[in-house]
């Protein structure tokens, strides 16, 4: 699933970030960022209109990802 | 060990705590300066390490990693590695890391080794990290990184004593350079992973504190509302705490400028220190405690964490209009003044975002506006109340606040639909952990506001005052003359130039002339309305008001409240923005469409107005 699909307060683990175009800046910015492969995140909080953006915990660290950028990440939902 | 100075560079994450440790190491000492052509901030501060040697240091941009394409990564690294023209290479780096958040930074701590350049990497919140169970084995992690780790605490008094105790001592070894391509970036992740699974424990993904507050200050519902009674109060204290202080220093310069009177004879000396540099002056130094509160509250803000939350709530709204969540602080900062609001855009990564947000940040009313609305309203709004709770004065400050805001939805959602370029914006933006503010770090960066708004007052402000007593002085009137002396100096012909073109907006040629000075600073229109006035004998220093009333209508004070809530910003606005975005196509732009909306407004209010009052 995508890590926008993601339940309010649920964790999955990172599978991998997808390029939407050729070198996608926003995907390889979140590759930076520390979206790689067996990392854990977890949807924290989404926004007030139209549940975006959204607030992503992976390890210590909160980020805000827009909807679409989220889109970018494949993960696997973890109990 | 010689004794001659020490370059440092400070690099690492942004949310690392580097400017905390650089106050720390530099306190006042600091210079803070631009990078040639670009708008890259270049902070530079010294200090006396206890051998007597003189360390030099310098606090590069916060920066994520070093293939991303931004001019702060890219100056970051050229300034490293010793390619930046005019910048020699550091002796040493100091690679700042935040404790709590090892698994984000330590790849940057890998990324700059791979330089190899002497590193010491600077664990900094290290009192953080151990409140929250993290234990660190450093000795292990010096081991298997290659570098000298220390531990730091920027914000706590003596807390960079490792890190002066190891900068002072030998330079450590470099590590062999590594190339730097995609294959080997992305083994980067892995080689943290292992270092961390061998030199970290950590008890829980999450610190309580953070979780606890991020469910009410980021919910839907009551984060928006806590977001709205937190603007309103800093708003209120702006002019609970702001207001009496400038009022203060307005009345100090008049008591100033009547004591002169006293003491000088009368004549050009006299009417240049009374009518030109106290009144002009005690106009423009009133601003500054309103500026000072304004940014007190901002810095705070900043500084806990909370404004990027705000930001998160409004990213979304801000987008619909062509705008983004990050510019919510730059334009907060706008309200005091928009030159500080129009450097803030620079956290602002995608540059159509930062221009957007550079070309509205002038239509937030800023506090050089409020003298002018201060001097109208008062003069020409009766104190109605309004369902017997508003006071109809307020209303109409209200009323012109949410006029310049609702001009920048609109500039906004009108360029974005100018725009040809479709292709996506980022956020991704990071919400750091709360933490208490640091009064040293606000201090300082009050300083720094402060100090710009000075060195503007001195330089361009006070020249034109001068320069608008001298033309409303000279030439004086010819022997036998019988109208007010103004109505024979320059600016008595100027200003009736000039009202050719702001008729239809109601303005008199005083009026028109005071819009010439205001181009340069805003808050000298009040001071020059004054000013022609005082030479003109219509006003007693307390009496402009009323001078005001008996000379123009209402429709035309209407008219002059919409052409300053819209009209092109002062010069110095114009100047930032030119050195902003390197560009003087976006000055002319800029200038250009808040001339026409400005013109439209004010003719639209003038017609109206004549017509229905």
């Amino acid at each position: 699933m995508r890590l926008s699909d993601l339940p309010k307060g649920a964790s999955a683990v990172v599978e991998r970030v997808e390029d939407v175009q050729a070198n996608d800046p926003i995907a390889q910015r979140l590759r930076d960022l520390g979206f790689v492969e067996g990392e854990r995140v977890r949807l924290v909080a989404s926004g007030p209109i139209g549940a975006d953006p959204l607030l992503i915990q992976i390890g210590y660290t909160r980020f805000a990802l827009r909807r679409s950028e989220a889109a970018r990440v494949t993960v696997r939902e973890v109990a | 060990m010689s004794t001659g100075s020490l370059r440092i560079a400070l690099v690492g994450n942004p949310n690392c705590g580097k400017t905390a440790l650089f106050n720390q190491l530099t306190g006042g000492r600091q210079k803070v300066a631009n990078y040639a052509g670009v708008t890259v901030e270049r902070k530079e501060g010294r200090f006396t390490a206890p051998s007597g040697r003189v360390l030099q240091i310098l606090d590069l941009p916060g920066t994520y990693s070093f293939d991303a394409t931004s001019p702060d990564e890219q100056i970051t690294r050229d300034v490293l590695e010793g390619n930046y023209p005019g910048e020699a290479a550091p002796d040493l780096i100091v690679c700042v890391a935040d404790a709590t958040n090892l698994r984000l930074h330590l790849r940057f701590v890998l990324e700059v080794k791979r330089l190899g350049r002497p590193v010491v990497l600077a664990l900094n919140m290290m009192d953080t990290a151990r409140r929250r169970g993290i234990e660190i084995d450093i000795p292990q992690l010096q081991q298997r990184l290659g570098l000298p780790v220390v531990e730091t605490v920027a914000v706590k008094r003596g807390g960079a004593r490792a890190l002066i105790e190891r900068v002072d001592g030998e330079v450590p070894v470099a590590a062999p350079a590594m190339p730097d391509d995609a294959v080997s970036r992305a083994g980067l992740h892995a080689q943290v992973r292992a270092l961390l699974d061998a030199t970290v424990r950590m008890p829980r993904a999450t610190a309580a504190l953070d979780d606890a507050l991020d469910r009410w200050a980021l919910h839907p519902v009551f984060g928006l509302m806590i977001l709205a009674v937190v603007m309103f109060l800093v708003f209120q204290a702006v002019y609970s705490f702001g207001k009496p202080m400038s009022d203060l220093i307005g009345d100090g310069f008049d008591w100033i400028g009547a004591h002169l009177a006293i003491w000088l004879p009368q004549g050009p000396l006299q009417g240049l220190l009374k009518d030109g540099i106290c009144t002009g002056l005690g106009t423009v130094l009133g601003f500054l405690p309103e500026i000072l509160v304004l940014f007190f509250f901002i810095l705070t803000l900043e500084e806990s964490g909370y404004l990027p939350r705000a930001a998160f709530l409004l990213d979304r709204m801000m987008l619909s209009v062509g705008l983004t969540g990050r510019s919510f602080i730059p334009l907060l900062s706008s309200f005091a003044c928009a030159i500080p609001g129009i450097m803030g855009t620079r956290s602002i990564q995608d540059p159509r975002d930062r221009l957007t947000t550079i070309l509205v940040a002038p239509l937030m009313t800023c506090s050089a506006r409020l003298p002018v609305y201060a001097l109208l309203i008062g003069a020409f709004i009766p104190m109605h109340r309004v369902w017997g709770i508003f006071n109809l004065q307020g209303l109409v400050l209200f009323a012109l606040y949410v006029a310049g805001i609702l001009g920048a939805m609109l500039v906004g959602w009108v360029i974005k639909h100018l725009r040809h370029d479709r292709s996506e914006h980022a956020l991704l933006m990071e919400l750091p952990s709360y933490r208490v503010p640091q009064p040293r770090d606000v201090a300082i960066g009050l300083w720094e506001r402060g100090a710009i708004f000075l060195k503007r007052l001195t330089g361009v402000i006070l020249a034109l005052t001068v320069l608008m007593w001298f033309i409303s002085t000279f030439p004086s009137p010819p022997a036998g003359a019988t109208g007010p002396a103004i109505d024979y100096s320059i600016a008595g012909y100027l200003g009736r130039g000039l009202q050719y073109v702001f008729a239809p907006l109601g303005f008199n040629w005083q009026i028109s002339l005071s819009l010439i000075p205001a181009f340069a600073a805003r808050e000298t229109a009040v001071a020059a309305l004054a000013t022609v006035y005082a030479v003109g004998g219509d006003a007693t220093t307390n009496g402009l008001a009323h001078a005001l009333t008996s000379n123009f209508s209402l429709a035309s004070a209407l008219s002059l409240l919409v052409w300053f809530a819209f009209a092109p910003q002062c010069m110095s606005t114009l100047a930032v923005i030119r050195r902003e975005t390197n560009s003087w196509r976006n000055v002319a732009i800029s200038f250009s469409y808040m001339f026409a909306v400005a013109y439209s407004a004010s003719f639209i209010t003038y017609q109206l107005a004549r017509w229905f009052l």
